[in-house]
């Protein structure tokens, strides 16, 4: 495991009254894309801000490298942030913008020339140093927005939404860019995004967070695959979220009907819900179905096909490349493997699931 | 046919409206003392404004009225232009609807008021009297123009400079002040040309043997018309008339860069 980096150690903030950050652990390693994830207003930029030094905490620490930031200023921390509308300074040229902080930490001129021609270099703009930022693209805008957070060799790179205005095909693009730029840079980033596409994409450690509390931490896998609550199911990806059963260990019962499963542990006859992928149900013939339905609405997506399909009382959500017409009836099964069981929400936070999305 | 229309419409109009200062603007180069005679073109009557000492001093009271107010009026305007920025919604709106009061206020009232203020304070009249009123009635017009600059600004700008190391006050001058300059230029240039242009409120707050050329023009016409009064009320015009045009220019300018 790779040192700790950042200790955000029990932080809690609130504006006008309002809760935004409730006593908030998480511990950043050296050299790790960590993303925080959620819908916005739940706290995730307010953590950002809080590590860049532009806002204070009204409770808890920031420990970095061992040492006590919470009150140190934004200009005196060892980390650099690129913000959301990528805050160029618009009245300087391009090369300019990427020197403004080694001016100010009065380098060489030789040695800032070199630094702004490896990151110019580095995110793919050589040649563009006496443009003015007006002249450049979004995307382009984005890139020097990273050079000139990153000339200045931070520790840890703090990453706004950086890619929410561009469109999608830059977007996949800027997201391979940034992970090709962490390995090269070998520092910790810490993204904050509400684009669960992005952080599975780009993270090794994905952060989910609503209304102020983190829901989940853990890998893209682990996050898709295991969601440990309702929240956490729905706010990643489609997903058919069902309360049910747990008739015993490695038998749960969902609408009444029995399904074999892996969980163990839960105790008998216990309420929970259960997450199923849509790319997990599988349609098969009525008499091979674990429960039967009709199809009730049908969209072609492109890589599958989507579907709705009423059976026992719930819409069932399926993802399948094989096409099956309006009307249809099909019978449904799911592989044991592929049913997550969840504790029903204990906590008031963990039951945002319908209001956010 | 309804495109020479068009022209020979906005034709008028200009005419109409420019027609009176131009007639002052030829008058003021006729030779003849006479009002609808031409006696040849001279430029005697500027010669004869330029020799007249109570005229030069009213035009340095003037200058130095227009210099001193405007820049006073820019620095206090754009100084509440950024603490305004950082006021709540509500506050905010009651502070925009204070200094714009001013503006809409008729200008006698404003004269008569200051005037009286002046003199319950024990204040004495003269050019001081005069720069403060001048001060009072410009920063209204700065803040009209830096205001949307200010609001144009990306507020993460200064973080971001912050953020990559610079003090409070280096992220301000470096990368929030260039960004208003425009925006402060222009409201420096329009505090001056209002200065410049300013009657009423000068004379209630002037004293006695103090001037500036507009109420010195003023007095010199009780007196009967004299053609001097052409020429210094036609370079009043030019004058004003440039100042304007800096103000409506410079800002697009910038943008082009």
């Amino acid at each position: 495991m790779p040192k700790e980096l950042i200790h955000l150690n029990n932080l809690s903030k609130s504006f006008d009254g309002q809760m935004v950050l409730d006593e908030l652990n998480l511990k950043i390693h050296e050299n790790e894309f960590v993303t925080l994830l959620g819908p916005s207003g739940c706290g995730k930029t307010t953590t950002l801000r809080i590590l860049g030094g532009f806002a204070v905490p009204d409770a808890g620490q920031v420990i970095f490298d061992g040492k006590d930031i919470t009150h140190v200023p934004p200009n005196l921390r060892p980390l650099n942030t690129v913000f959301q509308k990528y805050a160029l300074f618009t009245h300087m040229t391009i090369a300019e913008n990427i020197a403004f902080g080694l001016k100010i930490k009065k380098k060489s001129k030789a040695y800032i020339q070199d630094k702004i021609k490896y990151a110019l270099k580095l995110v793919n703009l050589e040649g563009y140093g006496n443009r003015m930022p007006d002249s450049l693209s979004g995307g382009q805008q984005q890139r020097i927005a990273i050079a000139r957070a990153i000339v200045n060799e931070p520790k840890v790179l703090l990453l706004d939404e950086p890619l929410g205005a561009l469109d999608l095909k830059l977007r996949q693009e800027m997201q391979y860019e940034l992970i090709r730029m962490k390995n090269e840079l070998g520092i910790t980033f810490v993204y904050v995004t509400h684009d669960q596409e992005e952080a599975l994409t780009m993270s090794d450690t994905i952060v989910v967070m609503n209304q102020g509390y983190i829901q989940q931490i853990g890998s893209p896998e682990s996050i898709y695959n295991e969601p440990e609550n309702a929240f956490v199911a729905d706010f990643i990806g489609d997903s058919n979220i069902i309360p049910a059963t747990m008739v015993e260990d490695k038998l749960v019962s969902i609408l009444g009907f029995r399904f074999p499963c892996v969980d163990t542990g839960f105790g008998r006859n216990r309420p929970v819900d259960v997450v199923i992928r849509p790319e997990d149900v599988e349609l098969v013939a009525p008499s091979e179905g674990t429960l039967q339905g009709v199809v009730s609405h049908l969209i072609f997506k492109g890589v599958h096909y989507e579907m709705e399909v009423m059976a026992g009382g719930f819409e069932w959500l399926v993802h399948s490349t094989v096409l099956h017409p309006v009307g249809e009836e099909v019978g449904i099964r799911v592989d044991p493997f592929n049913i997550q069981i969840m504790n029903k929400p204990e906590s008031e936070d963990e039951e945002a699931v319908a209001i956010d999305i | 046919m309804t495109n020479a229309l068009k022209k020979i419409y906005i034709g008028l109009i200009i005419f109409f409206l420019y027609a009176p200062i131009g007639t002052l603007m030829v008058l003021s180069f006729n030779a003849s003392k006479a009002r609808t005679k031409w006696g040849g073109f001279t430029f005697k009557w500027y010669a004869a404004l330029f020799e007249n000492e109570e005229i030069l001093s009213a035009l340095f009271n003037t200058m130095l009225i227009a210099l001193l107010s405007a820049l006073a009026a820019t620095l206090i305007g754009t100084v509440a232009c950024i603490a305004m920025t950082g006021m709540k919604r509500r506050t905010k709106s009651i502070m925009m609807g204070i200094t714009n009061i001013p503006m809409l206020n008729a200008e006698i009232v404003t004269g008569i008021s200051l005037m009286l203020l002046y003199i319950s304070l024990g204040i004495k009249f003269g050019i001081g009297t005069i720069l403060l009123s001048h001060i009072t009635f410009n920063i209204p017009y700065v803040i009209l123009s830096v205001m949307p600059r200010m609001k144009q600004l990306n507020p993460s700008t200064y973080e971001a400079a912050l953020d990559l190391g610079a003090s409070h006050t280096t992220a301000f001058f470096k990368v929030v002040l260039p960004d208003l300059t425009p925006g402060i230029l222009s409201g420096f240039l329009m505090a001056f040309t209002m200065s410049l242009d300013d009657f009423i409120i000068t004379h209630f707050t002037k004293g006695i043997g103090v001037d500036t050329l507009s109420t010195k023009i003023y007095t010199e016409v009780k007196k009967g018309i004299k053609p001097e009064m052409y020429a210094l009320s036609t370079i009043i015009f030019v004058t004003v008339l440039a100042l304007l045009l800096l103000v409506n220019l410079s800002p697009e300018k910038k943008e082009q860069k």
